[in-house]
């Protein structure tokens, strides 16, 4: 249960290139936590929403491309509507999922997916979702 | 009057009792749903990256086609459509360089012009039917239906497209009561019922189904009335595995509201599409004196 | 002006280190109009300005300039130095050649020494055009107004009053008291405001010098600093406070039970009422909204008990006319409206309550006499959630300061809710404790280490009911997790806003508010007591959230600037002000639009513009924008600035008259 906090780690490409494409400044979080205390998600979620914002703070991006939060999160808004600073978190989770989606790098597969989707039914949309969210 | 209609794909396939309902129950109301001649998928998730125009092609492209047919208006149903369509729209107004780039790209299609309105039907029939004169239509009212109105996410936030306040909104209720529905208190009116997470974590869903339809009953809810094919799904057709994990679990019929708003309506029963419900509404509607 | 002295300074080395004083004298000694030039090492010492002194008087000099510092320093020095010689102070000039010239060039002689020449050039060319204005006296009288009769206004009150000036102190509640009487204990002694305020209370009623005009609120306020005319609206009472003796039989007789705001909605009171028992006046007053005899035209119980006839249903709302010399503003504070935060069911739910009402249900003159039970069903709570910065800290759906009082008034109502239930939990959700005041971090680990409250260091996010109890959704960021609570009363830490009314009341006075409506100071750290206009002063919550100690000591400073006003017989008037020349101004009115102390008004009839001499702040502003330029500023004329530009820029004259053709 330690880190090492690095200068070289605070602010690099990484975090910045993240901050980008959310259109976000992690650094209006105070930290407050209202963020996780609302999210419908959070009792599956490794890293709570405001954990996220905390990582990317102190620079630990790979905890936070790492977790299994980022992909459990399904942008329903309510951690960025009720944000007392407005930070727009479900943006940030959604860049944390395009950087790792841009590495070619799937959180499903795709022949799995659209088999499940056939046996059980699944709404049209789920299936849309599913492979537009989870899939590059 | 007549309306430009955009169903998108769930209401063709899985969640067709939402459609027949919606376009019976409008027509009581005067409103004729105009499906769009040509339409393609919405976009079903709205893009939060800066940098992504791609994915927002699917939902202008949809709004050119109503601009093609002359329309200032688009009705949509499904809260994924709805909540797609009018954030992309949003987003081209606030963002003229956005909007020129997607233009460039779809060169063969016509120019749009962010000059069209996208609504949502509860929206469209409150501001033209209004409700006084939705309860002087209603023959068959719902009286001692004790409901629970259930947003979800899609319909509230962000801000930019909510329906009404995000926190306690009462476009639904009034129209619940305006059909002669008892409403009741339901604190999870605006929380999320896991979306797409059905498909591959199945359980995260069960989990969230429990809560909902646990704490509507724990309310005093008889039904969850709902506006999205993706809430429907979860909350309906997963109490068959919410049960299966929690044999104590109590069920209850979901229903989109156009279902109950076409009862109460005097509508076709057939419209209602009961049928493709998985806890059947019937029972406890005739058991109220709702239905014969 | 015929006969002008010039007096150069050394400051040590300060000048004389990179000035070459000998230089200096030579130069100036050579120019017109200039009959003597003398340097000294410190011109500001006692023997520098006896010497200024004794050569004005010897030479016979009309004016003079002093070579030294900014003139924030030392002007006002040496224009009393001239006031002893007996030549008018507005004769007196500096040119500041430290700041400006030795400072800024300590190494480069050469230029320094011609820089400070040419401020000296161009500083004579500006005296030489300098009129002989005189300052004016204005009367002064020396009575203050007050309005708000808080602790802020009582403060400040009982200080003028002591003081030995007149006030009048306005409330527009029945009573004087404001929120602090409302109040159970306050942190972090636990004194109660029985204890400690009805005390001063009786002392406000009871003082010669402090006149009472509660249930009276501001008309209309005209005039200037010294001199204002203030419009009182008497609202009527229904009783004639004349004839009234306080006996409350009238009170206990009355049928009528509306909410009792002074109980914050959550016991009845009557139409017939006064604030509260210790009431000051004690008379009561009619709530015409809620009496039967105004509402259906039957009752009149009241009449018929007065044993002195007091009651008057006929009375109406009067206009009285006060005349003061100085107001405060102590207007406090409300908490924002329990709708404007749905997230956590307030407004919704009975049992979701604000920190004022919580303060009202443990106070011992409350709803259950001390007893805390919780509105919708009385049940004594077994535990109670509180959400502290509801509302502050929130800049994007409420306000974005901190309310600064909330983190000591919750860790005291956890604490009193432990003493009062003695099984009941106590649980905080906050983001940071801020306990900055004198004892106040001793309080806060006092309440954590005694009370058993459990501080959860999270923001809740949602409220709401789960049968008979409220559920709270929260967050433990220190484990990480997030925090289902089941409690039977919430309690808001709503953010603190102006009072009700302090736009209004801005308005009527011009004062300057921030957006919030909190009254803005003439400087955040060096006047916090008063306002950007002259003769207004602000004191307490008025100007910013503040906790008792904190609003004490800002009226009692308040207090102090009045009494430093009245200390003087006259006010005198600074003549370096602006000046229309009515030929010229073309009616447009901008000078009035950008004056900061309402000092230029477009004349009600002619439209010209007119300074008031006496609000006039000599600041400028308007005589920057005149776009026809009827606006001067007294002896810092468009001439004589043009003039000291054309001497200071005298080295590139070539290059600017190439420039002209």
């Amino acid at each position: 249960m330690k880190i090492n906090i690095k200068n070289e780690e605070i602010r690099s490409e990484r975090v910045l290139r993240i901050e980008e494409i959310a259109g976000e400044n992690i650094f209006k979080c105070y930290q407050c936590g209202k963020c996780s205390a609302g999210c419908p998600s959070a009792d599956q979620m490794d890293l709570l929403p405001n954990q996220v914002v905390r990582n990317l703070q102190i620079g630990k991006v790979d905890a936070v491309l790492n977790s299994k939060s980022i992909w459990i999160c399904a942008s329903c808004f309510m951690c960025w509507t009720r944000c007392p600073r407005g930070v727009n978190l479900t943006a940030l989770f959604e860049a944390c999922r395009q950087v790792k989606l841009r590495e070619n790098i799937d959180e499903v597969g795709l022949k799995q997916t659209i088999q499940e989707a056939e046996e059980m039914d699944i709404p049209q949309i789920a299936v849309i979702s599913v492979l537009r969210k989870l899939t590059s | 009057m007549e309306v430009s209609y955009f169903p998108g794909c769930t209401l063709k396939q899985t969640a067709k009792n939402f459609e027949t309902s919606a376009i019976s129950s409008s027509k009581l109301l005067g409103i004729e749903l105009k499906e769009l001649s040509r339409w393609n998928c919405c976009g079903t998730v709205y893009s939060l990256a800066t940098d992504d125009s791609m994915h927002h092609l699917a939902p202008i492209r949809n709004l050119i086609r109503v601009q093609e047919e002359g329309s200032k208006e688009v009705v949509t149903l499904c809260s994924m459509c709805y909540n797609t369509l009018k954030q992309a729209n949003e987003l081209v107004r606030a963002e003229p360089d956005r909007l020129q780039k997607l233009n460039d790209f779809m060169y063969l299609e016509e120019d749009y012009k962010p000059d069209l309105e996208v609504y949502h039907l509860v929206t469209y029939i409150k501001d033209n039917v209004g409700y006084e004169k939705l309860k002087d239509k209603v023959t068959n009212p719902l009286s001692g239906l004790k409901v629970a109105v259930y947003y979800g996410c899609l319909l509230l936030r962000p801000d930019s497209i909510k329906l009404d306040d995000r926190e306690n909104p009462r476009i639904m209720e009034d129209m619940m009561e305006a059909l002669g529905a008892e409403v009741i208190d339901f604190p999870y009116h605006n929380e999320c019922c896991g979306s797409y997470h059905t498909l591959g974590k199945r359980d995260l869903v069960i989990e969230r189904t429990n809560k909902i339809i646990s704490e509507a009953k724990l309310d005093g809810a008889d039904v969850l009335v709902l506006s999205c094919p993706e809430c429907d799904f979860n909350l309906d057709h997963r109490q068959k595995n919410t049960l299966e994990k929690y044999p104590s679990f109590e069920t209850m019929p979901v229903l989109y509201f156009t279902q109950l708003m076409n009862i109460a309506l005097g509508g076709d029963l057939a419209d209602c599409g009961f049928e493709l419900n998985y806890i059947d509404p019937i029972p406890l509607l005739k058991d109220k004196g709702i239905l014969k | 002006m015929k006969r002008i002295g010039v007096f150069v300074c050394h400051c040590g080395l300060n000048i004389a280190g990179s000035v070459d004083i000998d230089k200096i004298v030579e130069e100036v000694s050579k120019l017109n109009h200039i009959v003597y030039v003398k340097n000294y090492i410190f011109l500001c010492s006692q023997p520098g300005q006896q010497m200024v002194e004794d050569i004005v008087k010897e030479h016979n000099l009309d004016g003079f300039i002093v070579a030294n510092c900014s003139p924030t320093l030392h002007e006002k020095t040496f224009r009393n130095t001239a006031i002893r010689a007996g030549m008018n102070p507005y004769f007196v000039e500096v040119a500041n050649i430290r700041e400006q010239s030795s400072w800024p060039h300590s190494k480069e002689k050469k230029k320094a020494t011609q820089k400070a020449l040419l401020i000296i050039k161009a500083t004579i060319k500006k005296l030489v055009k300098n009129l002989d204005y005189h300052s004016k006296r204005v009367d002064l009288t020396k009575r203050a107004l007050i309005i708000g009769g808080g602790i802020a206004g009582i403060q400040a009150a009982l200080d003028i009053a002591d003081g030995g000036y007149e006030v009048v102190l306005l409330d527009r509640q029945q009573s004087i008291g404001g929120h602090m009487a409302q109040i159970s204990e306050t942190f972090p002694t636990l004194d109660c405001p029985q204890c400690i305020m009805t005390p001063k209370m009786t002392e406000v009623g009871n003082h010669p010098k402090i006149i009472l005009r509660t249930y009276s609120e501001v008309e209309e306020v005209t005039g200037f600093i010294g001199n204002f005319t203030v419009k009182i609206r008497k609202k009527a009472t229904s009783v004639d406070w004349t004839k009234c003796t306080g006996c409350g039989e009238c009170i206990a007789k009355c049928p009528a039970k509306p909410l009792s705001v002074f109980d914050c909605f959550l016991s009845k009171g009557t139409a017939m009422y006064r604030d509260f028992e210790q009431a000051v006046p004690s008379f009561p007053v009619i709530n015409r909204d809620a009496c039967l005899y105004f509402q259906k035209g039957v009752c009149r119980i009241c009449e018929k008990v007065c044993p002195i006839d007091a009651i008057d249903f006929e009375q109406q709302d009067e206009i009285v006319e006060e005349q003061v010399g100085a107001i405060i503003i102590a207007t406090g504070y409300d908490l924002m409206p329990m709708s404007e935060q749905g997230e956590y069911g307030a407004g919704k739910y009975k049992d979701v309550i604000d920190g004022m009402q919580f303060e009202r249900l443990l106070a011992s003159t409350g709803p259950y006499a001390g007893d805390v039970k919780r509105p919708s069903d009385e049940k004594v709570p077994d535990s109670v959630v509180f959400i502290q910065c509801a509302g502050s800290r929130d800049p994007e759906s409420n306000y974005p300061y901190c309310s600064k009082v909330c983190c000591m008034y919750i860790a005291k109502q956890a604490l009193l809710y432990k003493h009062n239930v003695h099984h009941g939990q106590a649980y905080i959700f906050y983001i940071d404790i801020r306990s900055t005041g004198k004892g106040y971090e001793e309080f806060v680990q006092r309440v954590q280490e005694e009370s058993g409250v459990i501080y959860i260091r999270g923001k809740a996010s949602k409220v709401f009911k789960r049968g008979d109890k409220m559920v709270v959704w929260g967050v433990d960021t220190l484990t990480g997790q997030t925090v289902e609570i089941e409690t039977d009363l919430v309690v808001l830490a709503s953010a603190m806003i102006p009072s009700s009314g302090a736009f209004t009341l801005a308005s009527k006075t011009r004062l300057a508010t921030d957006k919030y409506g909190w009254f803005s100071e003439a400087h955040p750290k060096l006047r916090p007591v008063e306002s950007v206009t002259g003769g207004y002063y602000l004191a307490g919550a008025a100007q910013a959230p503040k906790d008792i100690p904190e609003t004490v000591t800002h009226a009692s400073g308040a207090a102090s600037k009045v009494l430093a006003l009245f200390s003087n017989d006259f006010l005198e008037s600074d003549p370096i002000i602006v000046q229309v020349d009515p030929e010229i101004c073309n009616r447009c009115g901008y000078c009035e639009a950008v004056c900061a102390y309402d000092a230029v008004k477009l004349n009600s009839k002619t439209k010209i513009a007119e300074v008031n001499e006496v609000l006039c702040e000599g600041c400028g502003a308007c005589a920057a924008t005149c776009p026809s330029g009827a606006i001067s500023h007294r002896n810092n004329t468009r001439s004589q600035i043009f003039d000291m530009i054309s001497v200071a820029t005298e080295d590139y004259k070539e290059i600017t008259t190439k420039f002209d053709k």
